[in-house]
């Protein structure tokens, strides 16, 4: 399938891999990067090529978003791999890492291969698995981590289950980073955390919810620095969401320890109040944190400290969400969300614009070897085309997800997406 | 021919709409409202020791009670206030163990609510239940407990009984003693009783108080002796037996003689204080009965008396916002 070329004229591109920010424009041939300028034009451009006139939008490498849970295979009415695509592509995502808490779990190469092959089918944006880091997630045994390597695992992860057993964790560490395989782990302590449905705080404890204390978070944090410090290993650590955490954070980056970490765009966008009356759409893990922890957050982002931005995307059915907020289950849809929450938060003058698209381009590229992400010749021409202004009211229901579980809902953000474009394809036009 | 008890019309004097289609926590009360509920209940407590206790208020009305936990003084006491005021009153607790839990209350509130109540009083084992519930359906919602959340008319009960034992709330020192984390009474008591210019106290073990529990505008005791000095009030909490097993603190015994009431401890508090408890007691444990049980000291069988009259007032007033739809 070879797409006739496209020329997008008078853009603003952001290249995260130079730091430019400006005008310019750009031409896709053959499903990739074909030439770049810096002025608003081509001198010579042929008349087969369709020109888009991108006057004032802003032209930026197509989203790659290493934390996405559908239900497939498992839960398929919470979100197939096709409505996940779908609503990645209206997002102006145009790759996904899909999480391997599903049904199975994806610690066995026939379940990633089965994940590839829809994905191949569908078509639309590129679908990466992530791998098991332990059998079933149990935290006991390691998954097969090597052939879930070669049947296109990009990292390992159990998700949301944090690995108790510090041995196992070592190993873990150790034995992935010989296989040059990246280890996500989201820190917290288990018995702090225990039934907790919230941040302990003054507001949680009128709201009677049971909750946790950010040193949850902090604890095994420190745990995992020691454990990457001690096997030397490279670690991506998932959702940091507090100040305390960043600054552990900060001091194991000082040392040179190769670790990453990533923010979940609700904790950059909401914090603890939001949770209002029991909003469970605002029930997430790790809990929602108060205000100073969030703009500690935003800062980290703002100079690095934090290298990567996800959606989170976790999609919930009414009947897992309508319920009392300690009995509800966690998590927010985030796809379609992502970049205009990014853009809103460049518009409060918080962040670089620059900076924010690195977050969610070249940065997490970089931590799992992708060639996309970038604005090169020659690089995939995965794009995106967005009004950087256009006002947005969030209305959940509008959604393309198949759950509607936006903690965005009733929000209003700046921003949208007018095209995205996978390997030279539009996969969505407004 | 039912007998109508003398003396109706200077409650029904008294009645006014309740300003909200719901009754689910005592942060939405304002101290007029308060007074109001309190002079109403007042009108309903003389109203309860005639012979005839009988009122037309809630003539023709459906009131159900949805209890998820079980209770017996909550449910009856609601039970009777609805069938004092003539409404028809049916109670149900559905088995927890059926389905998954939430699927019950929501699904449950929907079909209650399609055979049309006025009024549906509800207790849920989840902070927020009422609310969400209050949320699907079209009748109005009281909240009779919902997890750590609130207690509400547990709270105005309280109110009720502080009031006619001093003749005011306002500059009582009320010491909220004991398992004040896991406490919907407290919660709910500490927002009334601050609303009513009451000095409010929380005493406990550190273990059992909420994070950052100092900014509710209280004072924090960890120390049961000088919590209660000069206390008007004391008010003693139930502490769960699963929570005495080392968890929390590390037995019962320990906690009686550090946190629990005697007469002894009691003799620091103000010279005619009173001692309240929500029920149901653990003598022995949070509260000798040597205080429990003196009547001189111990509010608690008003609380319970008034417990049937404030339930009375909320439904009046809720029925009267209803009548202006």
């Amino acid at each position: 399938m070879n797409a006739r070329p496209i020329a997008f004229l008078g853009a603003r591109l952001v290249d995260p891999e130079t730091g430019y920010d400006g005008p310019g424009a750009l031409v896709i041939s053959e499903g990739r990067i074909g030439e770049v300028t810096r002025a608003g034009t081509f001198a010579d451009l042929s008349d087969d090529i369709r020109r888009v006139d991108a006057a004032g939008a802003l032209l930026t490498p197509g989203l790659i978003d290493l934390r996405v849970k559908t239900g497939e295979p498992g839960s398929e009415p919470k979100e197939t791999l096709k409505s996940a695509a779908r609503a990645a592509a209206a997002g102006g995502v145009t790759s996904i890492v899909v999480q391997p808490d599903t049904d199975p779990v994806i610690d066995d190469p026939a379940v990633a291969d089965f994940i590839l092959r829809r994905a191949r089918d569908i078509g639309l944006v590129h679908v990466y698995p992530a791998g098991a880091a332990t059998k079933g997630l149990e935290g006991q045994g390691m998954a097969e981590i090597g052939l879930l390597r070669e049947a296109g695992c990009v990292y390992v992860t159990d998700v949301d289950r944090p690995i108790v057993d510090s041995r196992v964790m070592r190993r873990l560490l150790a034995y992935a980073a010989s296989l040059g395989v990246l280890v996500a782990h989201r820190p917290a302590d288990p018995w702090l955390t225990t039934e907790a449905s919230a941040t302990e705080s003054e507001f949680s404890g009128r709201l009677g919810l049971a909750a946790e204390p950010v040193a949850a978070e902090t604890i095994m944090l420190e745990r995992d620095i020691a454990l990457a410090e001690l096997t030397g290993a490279p670690l991506m650590v998932d959702q940091i969401s507090a100040a305390a955490p960043l600054e552990s954070l900060a001091r194991a980056k000082a040392k040179g320890l190769p670790i990453l970490a990533t923010a979940s765009i609700n904790h950059l966008s909401f914090n603890e109040l939001d949770i209002g009356d029991y909003r469970t759409f605002c029930k997430l893990t790790p809990p929602l944190r108060d205000e100073d922890d969030r703009l500690a957050l935003i800062d980290a982002v703002a100079s690095g400290l934090v290298d990567i931005v996800v959606s989170a995307h976790a999609p919930a059915p009414p009947e897992e969400k309508r319920l009392p907020f300690d009995e509800a289950a966690p998590g927010s849809v985030g796809l379609e969300t992502l970049l205009p929450a990014l853009l809103t938060l460049h518009h409060e003058g918080r962040v670089p614009l620059a900076r924010l698209i690195r977050a969610v381009t070249l940065a997490p590229a970089l931590a799992v070897g992708l060639p996309a992400g970038r604005l090169t010749v020659g690089a995939p021409a995965d794009l995106v085309l967005c009004d950087l202004t256009a006002p947005r009211l969030i209305d959940a229901a509008t959604l393309i997800s198949k759950s509607k579980n936006s903690a965005f809902d009733g929000r209003r953000l700046q921003g949208e997406v007018l095209m995205t474009l996978v390997d030279g394809r539009v996969v969505w036009e407004r | 021919m039912v007998t109508i008890a003398p003396g109706i019309d200077e409650v029904r004097a008294r009645t006014f709409p309740f300003p909200r289609r719901h009754f689910l926590s005592a942060a939405d009360l304002d101290p007029v409202q308060v007074g109001e509920l309190l002079d109403l209940a007042d009108g309903f407590a003389a109203l309860n020791r005639q012979m005839t206790k009988k009122v037309d208020l809630l003539k023709g009305r459906t009131v159900i009670t949805l209890f998820f936990e079980a209770s017996t003084r909550t449910q009856s006491s609601f039970e009777l206030a609805g069938k004092r005021l003539g409404a028809d009153v049916i109670n149900m607790s559905p088995r927890a163990s059926s389905i998954s839990k939430g699927e019950t209350l929501v699904d449950t509130a929907v079909t209650l609510n399609a055979m049309q109540p006025d009024i549906l009083v509800v207790r849920h084992g989840s902070s927020g239940a009422a609310s969400l519930l209050s949320q699907k359906v079209s009748c109005s919602v009281i909240n009779a407990g919902d997890g750590q959340h609130e207690h509400p008319s547990q709270a105005l009960l309280d109110a009720l009984s502080m009031r006619r034992a001093f003749g005011r709330v306002d500059g009582l020192t009320v010491a909220i003693c004991g398992d004040v984390l896991h406490s919907r009474v407290a919660r709910s008591n500490v927002t009334l009783l601050n609303l009513l210019g009451a000095r409010v106290r929380v005493v406990g073990p550190p273990t059992l108080m909420p994070a950052d529990v100092a900014r509710w505008g209280v004072e924090v005791h960890h120390d049961l002796k000088s919590g209660i000095a000069g206390a008007d009030v004391v008010m003693m909490l139930r502490l769960q037996l699963e929570r005495m097993q080392g968890a929390f603190v590390p037995s019962m015994r320990e906690y009686f003689r550090l946190w629990g009431l005697d007469r002894e401890k009691l003799a620091r508090a103000a010279p005619r204080a009173r001692v309240m408890h929500p029920g149901p007691m653990n003598r022995g444990v949070e509260i000798d009965s040597d205080v429990a049980d003196d009547l001189t000291i111990s509010l608690i069988q008003d609380q319970v008396e008034m417990g049937v009259a404030v339930r009375m007032a909320i439904l009046t007033s809720l029925a009267a916002r209803l009548d202006n739809r």
